[in-house]
């Protein structure tokens, strides 16, 4: 199988009503590691994520798989910043990817059951997703994007709102996903949570990757002093 | 007052002694009308669906169209079925002027927009939070629709409601199609409005009586029809 990865994108531009709202963005995305998107709120992380998934049609630039756009798309999963439930039980939530790529009920149904159970979510398969908290609703989100084994992973702030324990929860998920090979682009205001899973980071301001680079350096010795304000938890403008 | 109590009880006497004629003319209304409200609904619970997840030019007006065509006067609707199926008409040699599928041809008309119109709003709120989710699964337009179809069935099966009461009750269209032909035609509408007429106000009450039961049976049993599917809160 081809990779789709690396991901490349050339000034890419992202608009709205004439105002610039993402780029022009530069960027590549090899094939392995956990790229963690930071910056203000506004700055464009969701728009960046939406942007490279194909959500959103970029005004200028562009957006190059290694493979075709349509082979590409079935290799990505997206995780929203506000988790989307189908009206349907979890289990049925779960089997809803594999369905639509044409698997069998009971196929798919067979790798819901052992995802479910890989995400703690085995005790609720009966419950109406709607119904979850929003714990279970993140790790039904997760695990309904993984179940398709994307090669890409895009998850936006995937712990909001989540207490501690949850958030170490969905952390270690991640991680093992990571592990197992899925690159992960995640965006997230918890630094801590950047400083745990990031192998680089993507600092935007205003749109614009205002810093990249490796975590370590980055989070170490930040280049920009608005990357280091930032850091410190002061106000960026 | 007098004539309320008759209808009353000519209603009961018909039901308790199983009228033939009664039965008969229930089954033939619920035939026409089922058998209508089902091709409206297969035409119109997917279009409403289909509009839901396109975005095309002309979308706006086709929905304005729809939902204007809501209210047609179902009496004219009679009038253009008739003048297309009479004998002089462009489908004159199907022969199908006075008989139950003409009457059916009537009813699709009448309540397809309706039953549409509101499986389009059903859709179209579910759609604007299923879009992104959809989308980034790569779900086909097909998919979409299907998915849609699915998860909004229980805001669809008022839609099939809505169409079904507007149907059930309707007289001017299928009057004038149907022709109200005693053993042929004659549905409870059609009845009442010809008792009436006669003046056998017990007759027509009665009549009356069991069609609003009717719709009332049909309502309460495809809810609770819905509810014990899954319980659920959606
Ligand atoms: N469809 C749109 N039309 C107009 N403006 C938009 C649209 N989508 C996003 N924006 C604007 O683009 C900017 C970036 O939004 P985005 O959601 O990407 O920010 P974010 O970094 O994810 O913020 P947060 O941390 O609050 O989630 C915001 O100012 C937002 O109002
Ligand atoms: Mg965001």
């Amino acid at each position: 199988m081809v990779a789709a990865l690396p991901l490349t994108l050339t000034g890419a531009t992202l608009r709205r009503q004439g105002k610039t709202l993402i780029g022009p963005v530069d960027l590549t995305l090899g094939r392995i590691g956990v790229t963690v998107v930071i910056g203000p709120n506004g700055s464009g992380k969701t728009s960046l994520l939406r942007m490279m998934h194909g959500l959103q049609r970029t005004a200028d630039g562009h957006v190059g798989w290694s493979v075709a756009d349509a082979i590409a798309r079935e290799r990505q999963a997206y995780v929203f910043q506000r988790p989307i439930a189908l009206r349907r039980s979890v289990l049925a939530n779960l089997m809803f990817p594999l369905r639509l790529r044409g698997a069998s009920r009971a196929q798919a149904e067979a790798r819901a059951r052992a995802i479910a159970d890989r995400f703690d979510l085995t005790a609720m398969l009966a419950q109406p997703a709607p119904s979850l908290s929003g714990g279970e609703m993140q790790r039904l989100a997760l695990a309904r994007a993984l179940i398709t084994e994307p090669e890409i992973l895009f998850a936006d702030e995937p712990c909001a709102a989540l207490d501690g324990r949850a958030t170490r929860q969905i952390e270690a998920l991640l991680a093992g996903t990571a592990a197992a090979g899925t690159r992960l682009v995640m965006a997230t205001h918890d630094m801590g949570q950047a400083r745990r899973l990031a192998s680089d980071v993507i600092f935007l301001l205003h749109g614009r990757i205002h810093e990249t680079g490796p975590a370590k350096t980055f989070f170490a010795a930040p280049a920009t002093p608005e990357a280091e304000a930032f850091l410190n938890g002061d106000i960026v403008e | 007052m007098g004539d309320l109590l008759a209808g009353l009880t000519e209603a009961f006497r018909m039901i308790v002694t199983l009228d033939a004629e009664l039965i008969e003319i229930t089954l033939r209304s619920l035939r026409v009308t089922l058998t209508a409200l089902a091709i409206s609904c297969l035409v119109g619970l997917p279009l409403g669906g289909w509009l839901a997840v396109r975005r095309f030019r002309l979308r706006r007006a086709v929905i304005a169209t729809m939902n204007a065509l809501i209210g047609l006067p179902p009496v004219v609707v009679g009038l253009v079925v008739y003048l297309f199926l009479s004998r002089s008409g462009p489908l004159g040699v199907l022969g199908l002027l006075f008989t139950p599928t003409a009457m059916i041809v009537a009813q699709i008309i009448i309540i397809t927009p309706l039953v549409a119109s509101i499986a389009y709003q059903a859709m179209r709120d579910l759609w604007s939070d299923y879009h992104d989710l959809l989308i980034s699964m790569n779900a086909t337009r097909g998919q979409r629709i299907v998915t849609l179809l699915i998860d909004a069935r229980r805001a669809l099966l008022t839609a099939a409601l809505a169409g079904f009461g507007r149907a059930i009750g309707e007289v001017g269209a299928i009057m004038i199609v149907g022709g109200n032909i005693d053993g042929a035609t004659r549905v409870l509408t059609t009845a009442i409005a010809l008792e009436t007429g006669r003046g056998d106000f017990a007759l027509a009450l009665g009549l009356g009586i069991i069609l609003i039961a009717l719709a009332l049976i049909v309502s309460w049993g495809s809810h609770w029809a819905m509810r014990t599917e899954r319980q659920g809160t959606w």
